[in-house]
């Protein structure tokens, strides 16, 4: 059996670097905004829904009249964050709200820069406090302030005449990302320059790197076999297209390995070879990087370089023995 | 509508954190328990498998893809997966019996959302051009609704306290909760507001898990020879994105799928209702129109534990386990999803 893992851990950043088009009806809310107004749209049975929404809620018919709203209005309901997540619009306390502005019958969200929980109750009148610079996005709308608040209108005019049909809207997410328990054990045994994968106990298939499971069987992996530093092309590919952010200058090549003793091939680079003399069934063994630099990473070995051995006739391989043995 | 029956049902704990168990490493034991409990070898030997979860929880792309190596899918299964509480998985499956197109169907849910910040992750779901740029959470918006059923005098906040009091008490009969105990309805009254008018502990914690689901026509079952319970109905319905223009002190689409799942035909025995919330378990008992005789989240609901894209299926299966095990002979289970109670499934079961 498995000894049991270390906990495996990175910080990283999803990023998703999204633009969207509007259409026309959101279109035509976010080019109002980024001139400092507020457009609502008539639904069918004529009340005023905010923010504008292209199909009435209820009758599901497409909208098309917009009307004027103010800047200013009501909270119908609130609530108040008193620790603010780094994503949200304010780094101090501050309410989100549901305002219902002067003209229109439906509330909109939006937050509320208030001074304390105290300050905010329903039925408070609050003002938009409007960005200096406008773009045509919803944080246009720099949060609302009390009403009785004094707000400096030094801003910048908006210059920009076409109408918004599009937005860029990333959006970026934290994680700190856990290795699986089987990836755990293998990245271990890796930071020791050891190559180990893990058997199937029902059709002895060797996988390297293991995920846990046998993705035939759909059982866990549990024997540790350690493997060698000898492998076959199963498959590669030449790389001549530069790739951002990637230190290795094209061409080289990328191949499918199979690691002797083992039933699936993973990809790495080979090297100390002519590209051109790259072939499927040629024998490589790992070539590791100075013991010091070892991590819990793949790039512990540098690179596969071919050796003086037979090659594996094209129908033997990732055909090997039940178990690799 | 032919009668489909529920089987098996297993769940993991509910933990804050799973640490180092990826999403196949969460799913293999509640697999192989479902496996155990039915007499087959493995999801070749059903018809049709789906699954529910959501890779943005953990941010790690296609989970829901690696997930499938849990399965043993070789030779090839009918697979499907619905980015959803596996709640909406079953009702996939349902249909595809209901369809002739299976005879049994694995379900799956699976969440592992210690690796992100969940209600963060979960904004953006919201409308990509008024609300998810802002950043406002889950919480934001029960905490909002919470406040106009308090002011409206719709609820008080000790009966807010009242539904996490007997949550926490409940629970502790449930293996697999995670937060159980007994604390009164003062002791949560002295706590602090987190987002008012919340209380930390009015707002379900944060979970990693996963469960599965058995299910097959009666015909199936009786030949696999197990105990089972029987769906009777089963209806979800969804309100509308724009929430201006929602009664948030009332659940609507809840009402509209009980009546179609028929919910009010005859008494019911056990409910358990995915309330994220304290509040929102009142809305819901409101909805459904539930009587006093009927004990609402027996397991402590998702305030003891959520595994978000699994709970709903749990209260699924937690509901047929009780009727397989004699505590009831009809019970009524519920799933949702979205901000506020935004979309909500309704199943009726009752035992065989
Ligand atoms: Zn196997």
């Amino acid at each position: 059996m498995s000894s049991s893992a270390e906990i495996l851990s990175q910080a990283f950043t999803l990023g998703y670097t999204y633009t969207r088009s509007t259409g026309p009806i959101v279109g035509q809310f976010l080019t109002a905004l980024r001139d400092r107004k507020m457009v609502g749209i008539k639904g069918s049975d004529g009340k005023v829904l905010m923010p504008p929404v292209e199909f009435d809620p209820v009758s599901a018919q497409a909208l098309s009249d917009f009307v004027d709203v103010a800047d200013c209005g009501v909270v119908q309901t609130w609530s108040w964050v008193s620790e603010p997540r780094k994503a949200h619009p304010s780094d101090k306390p501050f309410a989100w709200a549901l305002i219902k502005l002067d003209g229109a019958d439906t509330p909109m969200l939006h937050w509320v820069d208030a001074d304390d929980a105290a300050q905010m109750s329903t039925g408070m009148r609050v003002k938009a406090r409007w960005a200096e610079k406008t773009q045509g996005l919803i944080s246009d709308i720099n949060g609302f302030v009390p009403e009785a608040t004094a707000l400096s209108e030094d801003y910048q005019a908006n210059e920009a005449e076409e109408p918004i049909t599009g937005i860029d809207s990333p959006s970026y997410l934290t994680y700190n990302f856990t290795a699986g328990g089987a990836t755990a054990r293998y990245l271990a045994e890796l930071k020791k320059g050891k190559l180990v994968g893990q058997r199937c106990p029902s059709c002895e298939n060797v996988y390297i790197p293991p995920r846990g499971s046998c993705a035939a069987c759909g059982v866990a992996t549990t024997d540790e076999v350690e493997l060698t530093n000898k492998a076959t092309v199963e498959s590669f590919t030449i790389v001549y297209i530069p790739i951002p952010n990637n230190p290795i200058k094209p061409p080289y090549v990328i191949a499918n390995l199979v690691l002797d003793g083992a039933n699936i091939s993973f990809l790495h680079l080979l090297s100390e070879c002519k590209n051109e003399d790259v072939r499927i069934g040629m024998r490589v063994e790992a070539v590791w990087k100075p013991e010091e630099e070892w991590g819990y990473a793949m790039e512990n070995i540098q690179y596969f370089k071919p050796i003086d051995e037979p090659d594996v006739p094209v129908e033997e391989i990732g055909k090997l023995k039940k178990g690799g043995r | 509508m032919r009668d489909v029956a529920i089987v098996a049902f297993a769940q993991s704990d509910c933990v804050r954190d799973a640490g180092a168990r990826n999403e196949v490493e969460l799913i293999m034991p509640v697999l192989q328990e479902v496996y155990k409990q039915t007499g087959i070898n493995s999801a070749q030997d059903v018809d049709f498998t789906c699954s529910g979860s959501c890779d943005y929880q953990q941010g790690a792309a296609f989970a829901f893809v690696a997930g499938v190596d849990a399965l043993g899918a070789v030779p090839p299964i009918k697979e499907s997966h619905v980015e959803m509480d596996a709640a909406w998985a079953l009702y996939e499956s349902w249909l595809k019996i209901q369809m002739g197109q299976a005879e049994s169907a694995l379900i799956y849910g699976f969440g592992k959302s210690s690796p992100g910040e969940l209600p963060i992750v979960l904004s953006q779901q919201l409308d990509p051009y008024y609300l998810a740029p802002l950043w406002v959470d889950t919480i934001a918006f029960a905490a909002m609704q919470a406040r106009v059923m308090l002011e409206q005098g719709l609820i008080t906040e000790a009966e807010m306290a009242e539904v996490v009091a007997r949550s926490r008490k409940n629970a502790a009969n449930n293996p697999h909760a995670q937060l159980k105990g007994d604390v009164s309805v003062d002791e949560l009254l002295a706590e602090p507001e987190y987002e008012s008018p919340l209380r930390r502990h009015d707002c379900c914690p944060i979970s990693d898990g996963a469960c599965a689901m058995i299910i097959c026509t009666v015909e199936k079952a009786k030949e696999w020879g197990k105990p089972y319970a029987v769906i009777k109905g089963i209806d979800h319905r969804i309100e509308t994105h724009h929430i201006g223009s929602r009664d948030l002190t009332q659940s609507i689409s809840t009402k509209q799928a009980a009546e179609a799942a028929g919910v009010a035909q005859g008494p019911v025995d056990i409910a358990e209702l995915y309330a994220p919330f304290s509040h929102q378990e009142i809305i819901l008992r409101r909805a459904l129109n539930l009587s006093d005789d009927t004990k609402v989240n027996p397991s402590g609901g998702v305030l003891a534990g959520n595994v978000m894209m699994a709970s709903g299926l749990s209260r699924i299966g937690e509901v047929a386990m009780r009727l397989i095990n004699g505590e009831g002979k009809r019970g009524v289970a519920h799933a949702t999803s979205g901000p506020c109670l935004q979309q909500n499934l309704v199943t009726v079961l009752e035992a065989q």
